[in-house]
């Protein structure tokens, strides 16, 4: 039975390299050339935080929970005006301060998900680098411009039990 | 590709014997040796490992690692805090196949607890895990290539290992950390569309492992810096405690997926353990490079079977375990990765002591080191694959 | 000698050569280092390489020497100094002396050598030296071993070279290169002049060994022990910062290009084409363009030739030094030993 010749090794392997430049040169590159074009993270991908104010009870939760405590959050009550006419003063919480040091922060995101109140949020955003590293404590009104980066939940796979969390 | 034999037994006896012979000095002829310090900063260590050699021309007298520059204290940290916390601290231990490290954590506190997540959660498990480990292996195999000099294929395996990562990206939201798994199951579930687009992205990984099996492994010069290199015997392996792709190209039919009965997906579908008779550096390579494509097929079988429900057992809000202790190893894309965890019934363990694979593998660096060639040493290192993450903790 | 009708007094010939062997140095080692290793490697590696210092990169060569030649010169405490310094020069002074025997033309010379390939085989053993002393000098012991394998190696596959240009000269019955060129162009195959007589289809086995030995003398890939990068950081040049980097730098593809000038000169019939093309019979009866197209012409054959070089380079790993040096003592030389004989027996024959 004739052998078929075999192709040293050392060939094939000048042929991969061959293939992978001309691949290149016809059919472009495998690389993104950052930054003239962007690529777009996943929905869940966990770039910063930003918080909803509106929904925030300074329970502490977030600050407790981090491993690195880099929550900072400050609050006093105040008395609101009563929901109907003739009632008792609600208590109402007032966040003094909120201030999130991403110099310090994991990107775990154990804040978001022990959030009893629905107040954080993932937002897929990673460009906010700074020049100096005490631009990096972003405070409760830049948080609060991160919601509006925050996309919608993506559904989730057929066979899941309940709708997708954020 | 077969397992072929290059080595017969005598031909291993031999080169045992004369590895020893080398290592004992001539008296008469004492020449001075010299001392070299690979690293800790050196690009063919993965990290901060410093390796310190005696050398009597191009040849090693004696070898000893010197781990501990990268050491972050992980044990104690883990003293101080909660469960959660301690997941997310984990991930980082072998940053590679980060999914992974989480892994046997979660399921000793599970054991703990007393509670076994839903079938669709050790379904998704299984998967990430086998995603961890083609993404580390897969950068093994292009990592091999340049220590042995090749500059191409390193780029090919950060290229193919991208799409691997984000997929653990789309699913967990974290390339590198995923910090996804809780005692009890998982985070969330999977987006839509990740089940078709994980199917396409095992293809492509095989064709990625047929690209390298023909640029590296068939290539007859890395076939010649590897052979009959670094050969750790079966009995040797075994009393230094190697374990993962070393162990099983020494010979030795050990895969704690397959012979451990833990809450993961690994027995409900059908796979094999690759094992090589030759316990040389080309072995090791070897195997980790079936290992890759077994592991796209156990992925693909997985997809297939995935069971539909929750993915989270009922556990309290506040995760409390209760007083015990508990050990859980998994077979980890390094090795034998095994956490032991001891709880007092508080929001986080008393102490967790992390077994950590590439620790006991270095450890038989002394011993296979003596008497081999100063390039030997490099490829020896590459093959038995270590992160200094794991090592160090 | 008269250019354009001009008389051109003695010195300034000599100006121009320089200018000229400065150029016919330099332009190649840029136009390898663009091509090659920034885009070429780039595109085997599924990645566009630098594109943003001019059009598609091709400034990035400009803005990395002046980025060497901005860095601080960094000598270490315990080197030889002296030695240190003149290390990088005798590598590349051997670059030059080199390419001062390769005929770019007819008349586009810089010598006609008569013992042309004695001293290019000479010549480019002085590289040698430099590495050798590169290596000694910084007191580092990772260069040391550096340059010890270099010295080894280098010298090992300096055999073969010789070796197998030592069939070429048997068959084209002279040492000038000039010579050399003519027999190649004007001669025939079997009676047939269509394609002159390049000798590397005689010569295939010659033209394998040389090229392999060229990509040992380069210290490149799969030969590459003395850098080595993964385990000796640069070998003899760890030491080495900022403009002395830069002039080894240079002269490794500087040294490159001209190898390959000498190679396609040796193989592939140098600057000119088969001279049946144009019935011209000898070298008097070339016309006086083949002046100004013979370098473009050479140039194209270099570039194929160090193509092949660097795609090797790129895709192999390195050899062990005790395997190379096998390969080289057991493989090559006598190989090419064998070459000579049957050359010299059909040579004979014939």
């Amino acid at each position: 039975m004739p052998m078929k010749p075999k192709v040293p090794g050392l060939f094939k392997g000048l042929g991969v390299t061959l293939n992978t430049m001309m691949t290149t040169v016809t059919k472009g590159a495998n690389t993104v050339q950052y930054p003239h074009e962007k690529e777009a993270p996943p929905i869940r991908a966990r770039g910063v935080i930003a918080l909803h104010e509106g929904n925030c009870t300074s329970c502490m939760l977030c600050a407790r929970s981090c491993p690195d405590w880099c929550i900072y959050i400050e609050g006093h009550k105040e008395l609101a005006p009563p929901r109907r006419a003739g009632g008792a003063p609600r208590k109402v919480n007032k966040l003094d301060r909120f201030d999130i040091d991403y110099a310090l922060c994991m990107y775990c995101g154990i804040c978001v998900e022990v959030c009893p109140f629905d107040a954080l949020f993932w937002s897929p955003e990673y460009e906010y680098s700074e020049p100096r590293i005490a631009d990096l404590l972003h405070d409760k009104s830049k948080l609060g411009e991160w919601m509006e980066t925050v996309p919608e939940a993506p559904e989730l796979e057929a066979g899941a039990d309940k709708k997708g969390k954020k | 590709m077969s397992a072929d034999t290059m080595l017969g037994d005598r031909q291993k006896l031999a080169y045992i014997a004369a590895q020893a012979a080398d290592a004992r000095l001539n008296v008469e002829l004492e020449t001075e040796g010299m001392t070299l310090n690979i690293g800790p900063q050196h690009p063919a260590t993965h990290g901060t490992l410093r390796i310190v050699c005696r050398l009597d021309g191009e040849q090693v007298v004696w070898a000893e690692p010197s781990a501990g520059y990268m050491h972050r204290g992980y044990e104690k940290l883990t003293e101080v805090r909660t469960f959660p916390q301690v997941t997310t601290l984990v991930n980082r231990i072998d940053w590679l196949g980060s999914f992974a490290n989480e892994v046997p954590f979660i399921l000793a506190s599970e054991k703990l607890m007393g509670i076994e997540a839903p079938p669709r959660a050790q379904h998704i498990r299984t998967i990430l895990f086998e995603l961890s480990r083609i993404a580390n292996v897969g950068l093994f195999l292009g990592d091999l290539a340049v220590q042995m000099g090749a500059v191409t294929p390193v780029f090919m395996a950060f290229r193919d290992r991208e799409y691997v990562l984000n997929l653990i990206e789309g699913a967990t939201g974290g390339r590198f950390h995923p910090n996804f798994d809780r005692i009890g199951g998982l985070k969330d579930d999977l987006p839509k569309g990740w089940i078709d687009e994980t199917r396409q992205v095992m293809r492509k990984l095989r064709g990625f492992c047929d690209e390298m099996e023909t640029l590296v492994f068939g290539n007859e010069i890395f076939q010649m810096r590897t052979r009959g290199i670094g050969v750790i015997p079966k009995e040797i392996a075994l009393q230094y405690g190697l374990s993962g792709a070393n162990l099983r190209a020494s010979g030795v039919d050990y895969d704690l997926r397959r012979d451990q009965r833990l809450p993961m997906a690994w027995d409900k579908v059908d796979w094999k353990v690759w094992t090589h008779p030759d316990a040389d550096s080309w072995a090791r390579c070897w195997v980790r490079l079936m290992e890759t494509r077994e592991s796209t097929l156990i992925v693909e079988r997985l997809l297939d079977t995935m069971p539909a429900g929750p993915v989270m057992a009922k556990v309290p809000r506040i995760i409390k375990v209760p007083e015990g202790e508990a050990f859980v190893a998994t077979e980890n894309p390094l090795g034998e990765m095994g956490y032991y965890v001891i709880s007092k019934n508080d929001l986080g363990p008393f102490r967790v002591k992390i077994r950590s694979a590439s620790f006991n593998n270095i450890s038989v660096v002394p011993w296979v080191l003596r008497g081999v060639l100063v390039p030997d040493i490099i490829t020896i290192l590459a093959s038995l694959y270590f992160i200094l993450g794991d090592i160090d903790r | 000698m008269s250019l354009l009708g001009i008389v051109i007094p003695y010195w300034g010939q000599s100006l121009l050569r320089v200018l000229g062997g400065t150029v016919a140095v330099l332009l190649p080692a840029g136009t390898i280092v663009y091509l090659f290793l920034f885009k070429m490697m780039s595109f085997m590696q599924s990645r566009l390489g630098p594109m943003e210092a001019g059009p598609y990169g091709s400034m990035q060569l400009f803005a990395e020497v002046g980025k060497w030649l901005q860095k601080e010169d960094i000598i270490p405490e315990r080197a030889d100094r002296t030695i240190f310094k003149v290390a990088p020069l005798i590598v590349l002074v051997s670059t030059f002396l080199l390419v001062a025997v390769v005929p770019f033309g007819p008349d586009a010379y810089f010598t006609n050598f008569d013992a042309g390939v004695f001293y290019m085989l000479a010549v480019s053993s002085v590289s040698v030296l430099g590495i050798l002393v590169a290596g000694w000098a910084s007191a580092n012991k990772y260069s040391l071993l550096g340059g010890l394998r270099a010295a080894g190696q280098l010298i090992a596959y300096e055999l073969p070279m010789v070796l197998a240009v030592i069939g070429v000269v048997i068959q084209a019955g002279t040492m000038n290169l000039q010579l050399i060129v003519n027999e190649q162009n004007a001669g025939s195959m079997f009676g047939w002049d269509g394609l002159g007589n390049p000798y590397i289809l005689t010569q295939f086995v010659g033209f394998g060994v040389f090229m392999i030995a060229v990509q040992a003398e380069l210290t490149q890939t799969p030969f590459d022990m003395p850098i080595a990068e993964s385990e000796l950081v640069s070998g003899y040049m760890t030491e080495y910062s900022g403009f002395r980097f830069l002039i080894f730098f240079i002269a490794e593809f500087a040294t490159a290009g001209v190898f390959a000038l000498i190679a396609s000169v040796l193989f592939l019939g140098g600057w000119g084409v088969p001279f049946s093309w144009f019935s011209w019979h000898s070298i008097a009866d070339v016309d006086d363009w083949m002046n100004v197209v013979g370098p473009l012409i050479m140039f194209t054959k270099m570039m194929a030739l160090v193509f092949v070089i660097m795609w090797v380079r790129f895709t192999y790993p390195r050899f062990r030094e005790d395997q190379l040096q096998r390969f080289a003592w057991k493989a090559l030389i006598p190989i090419s030993l064998l070459n000579i004989m049957v050359t010299a027996i059909l040579k004979v024959a014939f």
